[in-house]
């Protein structure tokens, strides 16, 4: 068997359709300026755009018809996730869609109400995170005997907006899901971070005291929880791989219109070379990534999912860091300006190369998975 | 399973048994590794005999018509027959200059009389085929061509140098690239692109000896060479048009190619095998964990060169930028491979230092040898750097 393992790589013609559609929203709904407009708003985005993806079916894009999704399988949410990324268009779909796989994972369709008000609009999130280390057990928030939460989880992807919180929990030392509804934490419960990328919110949010709505316990929430975050890595990279693309076309468009010297910069191979590597590593994120979208489905994920969806994270990380960085460079004084986009785009990267696991996390489980089993 | 699959898989049976029976064993003496080192008359004596083996088995350039030699077939049959002759371990397919390039240009753009001369040959291995189109002077700006052709009478006389020519020494045609006219307002416009023969008086090829020790390169030298005038393929003053379609079937922009199997395919899992045998600091190499990490970058780029191979097929995942994935896949797969090779060959401590010829190199100093010997795909058919160039400006629309 070789360390290459599957290569597969397929579309449905829905899913085809779905990047088309995604593509041409992102285009006409949320134009840079418009993404502009919302950096420094307490939300980060626009309620109406929100809406339109909602009754688009956005929502309940990853999740099984009988849940009130889509029925389109998990790896329909990778279009989305990539013309989303192609906009820098932040909105809670990345935190929503996650969430729903979480509790459809652990509990399936026992869980159909709390997945039905997802797939209608209810903002959710999955609260991991106890400090910084995506690799840590995260078990650091407690539920007690009499049914209360004690502890406080970091870095919580939109929890200013959300309507409902998956957080992991550690009940006699075993991971637990707690779904917490938004209305039994109090203001001061959640605390906004200030990230680097303006167009993400996070906060800490501290869930001492709180009785869980409902708590998902038995063997699957390990198993769950572990393809989440596998998703979440996925997902990431669909929306990193865009987002890298977006900052090409930046890049291509200043080299072809700015002179210096009485030359279309364009024309140095000193910027021309640089810029043909990000252009080559794009199209290996995007591949990577349309490889996990084809590799991973409803059930618990294969090997072949896991390897996939680490190298697709690893990849559009790599490539989106050098994009933003040589985008800023490339577009010298301007390109150190809040005025130009690279600006957003160096932002995004230092955000995503951290989510779901960073490339050192996801490297060194790659190492074991290819070499330690041939 | 589809009728299609299922013939397709009865053929790759029937191929594999071939090769099983027909694969000729190590002759003992050193095979070139690709067909840019044919060096000496044993090897191609061999290998000319091997193509020739293949090619009567019905194996060789499967999907091109059969009243110039081929099967016509769909061209999967001979993507199969390739990948067994990989799996096989088989002695490259070598005249390849006929084969990938020639040969389906002839087919393109040829006349039903020069088809009918020289695409059999080309097959079975009877005819070698050169290319000249660099010069010394003038490695990756072809535009500039300076050997002459001067139309005389029924022949063009012929002066000038070129250079790199592989297999120049043995070759019976060469596809050449001369300037027939000096003023024209283009320069592009003075070329004019001649099936020429070799063994002619005039013309002679002197070997050049390479960085991996080897031949295969020649000098070709024309002086006063007559040609005639019947060699000329397509108009005078239109030869770039046929060179830029040879450079296609030569970077494989274009399909067509009667064989890939030229040069010794070297896999990702070939490196890890390699390494997995060797030890550092007294520990198995693999367990090393800067070892480890370099691995899955090497493994990420294979896989993402396979991967990309799958995606062109599919059109809705390239629509923004249509030809990106083919035009990128030499820059990208020559500079993946010297890098892996380069790395395999330095993991070996002291035995990183042997090459081919000492009996304690690591396997015969494979490694050392396929490192140097990639440096002709890295330059050849235009080096990576002229490839960034071209993704550059009709990928990305750059300017020049």
């Amino acid at each position: 068997m070789s360390v290459i393992q599957n290569v597969s790589i397929g579309l449905s013609e829905e899913q085809a359709m779905l990047l088309d559609v995604a593509r041409g929203f992102v285009r006409d709904q949320a134009p840079i300026e418009v993404v502009r407009s919302h950096l420094e708003t307490e939300t980060g985005y626009d309620a109406a755009i929100w809406q339109s993806m909602v009754e688009m079916g956005w929502a309940g894009i990853a999740l099984p018809d009988t849940v009130g999704g889509a029925g389109m399988g998990v790896g329909s949410a990778v279009p989305v996730f990539e013309a989303l990324g192609s906009g820098l268009l932040g909105t809670p779909l990345l935190s929503t869609t996650l969430a729903g796989q979480l509790i459809w994972r652990a509990a399936g369709e026992s869980a159909a109400d709390w997945l039905g008000r997802l797939c209608g609009g209810s903002v959710a999130t999955v609260a991991l995170l106890d400090q910084a280390d995506w690799g840590a057990a995260n078990l650091g928030v407690a539920l007690n005997a009499d049914g209360t939460l004690s502890g406080a989880k970091h870095y919580v992807s939109d929890a200013g907006v959300a309507d409902i919180f998956v957080a992991v929990a550690n009940e006699g030392g075993a991971p637990v899901l707690a779904i917490v509804e938004r209305d039994a934490l109090s203001e001061a419960a959640i605390a906004p971070n200030t990230l680097i990328d303006l167009t993400k919110r996070a906060a800490n949010v501290d869930f001492s005291g709180v009785v869980p709505a409902q708590v998902l316990r038995g063997e699957s929430v390990a198993s769950a929880l572990r393809d989440t975050l596998l998703l979440g890595a996925l997902f990431t990279a669909a929306e990193t791989a865009g987002a890298a693309d977006k900052c090409l076309r930046s890049i291509t468009e200043y080299l072809k219109t700015r002179k210096q010297f009485g030359k279309l910069i364009g024309s140095y191979q000193a910027l021309k070379h640089p810029t043909v590597d990000i252009y080559v590593g794009m199209e290996n994120a995007r591949s990577f990534v349309y490889h996990g979208a084809t590799v991973v489905g409803d059930e618990a994920l294969s090997v072949d999912a896991e390897v996939a969806c680490r190298m697709a994270k690893v990849s559009a990380d790599d490539v989106m860091v050098y994009a933003g960085d040589r985008s800023v460079q490339f577009h010298g004084g301007f390109g150190f300006t809040w005025e130009c986009d690279s600006t957003l785009f160096i932002r995004r990267a230092q955000w995503a190369q951290q989510m779901y696991g960073g490339a050192l996390h996801h490297r060194k489980r790659l190492a074991s998975l290819l070499l330690d089993n041939r | 399973m589809s009728d299609n699959k299922a013939a397709l898989s009865a053929f790759r049976k029937e191929v594999a048994a071939w090769m099983g029976e027909n694969v000729p064993a190590d002759p003992g003496f050193l095979l070139p590794l690709t067909f840019l080192e044919v060096g000496t008359e044993q090897q191609l004596d061999f290998l000319r005999e091997w193509q020739h083996k293949l090619w009567s088995a019905g194996y060789l350039g499967m999907h091109w018509p059969s009243e110039y030699g081929g099967q016509g077939t769909d061209p999967a049959y001979q993507y199969i027959v390739d990948k067994e002759l990989g799996k096989h371990n088989a002695p490259i397919i070598f005249n390849t200059i006929g084969l990938n390039w020639v040969g389906p240009l002839l087919l393109d753009m040829g006349t039903d009389e020069e088809k009918a001369k020289y695409v059999k040959n080309i097959l079975s291995g009877e005819e070698i085929w050169c290319q000249g189109f660099s010069e010394p002077d003038h490695g990756s700006d072809l535009g500039a061509v300076q050997t002459r052709a001067v139309r005389d009478g029924d022949d063009y006389v012929v002066n000038g140098s070129k250079i790199w020519t592989t297999l120049g020494n043995y070759a019976d045609h060469m596809i050449l690239l001369a300037r027939t006219n000096t003023n024209t307002e283009r320069k592009y416009d003075g070329l004019s692109f001649f099936l020429s023969p070799m063994k002619i008086e005039g013309v002679e090829a002197h070997p050049i000896r390479k960085v991996t020790g080897e031949y295969g390169f020649n000098q070709t030298f024309f002086t006063d060479a007559r040609i005639p005038a019947s060699c000329l393929m397509g108009e005078e003053g239109g030869g770039w048009t046929v060179a830029m379609k040879t450079l296609e079937y030569e970077r494989g922009v274009t399909a067509g190619q009667a064989s890939g199997h030229w040069g010794v395919t070297i896999q990702i899992d070939d490196m890890i095998d390699e390494l997995a045998q060797l030890e550092h600091d007294g520990e198995p190499l693999l367990s090393d964990p800067v070892v480890r990490d370099d691995l899955v970058s090497f493994v990420m780029e294979a896989k993402a060169l396979s991967l990309s191979g799958r995606r062109m097929a599919i059109p809705a995942l390239n629509s923004d930028y249509p030809m990106g994935l083919a035009l990128s896949v030499k820059y990208r797969g020559t500079e993946y491979e010297r890098r892996m090779k380069q790395y395999t060959a330095s993991k070996q401590g002291a035995q990183s230092a042997l090459y081919v010829g000492d009996a304690n190199a690591v396997r015969g100093g494979f490694w050392q040898r396929a490192y140097f010997s990639n440096f002709g795909a890295t330059i050849g058919g235009g080096t990576t750097q002229v490839q960034a160039n071209i993704v550059a400006e009709h990928v990305l629309g750059l300017p020049k």
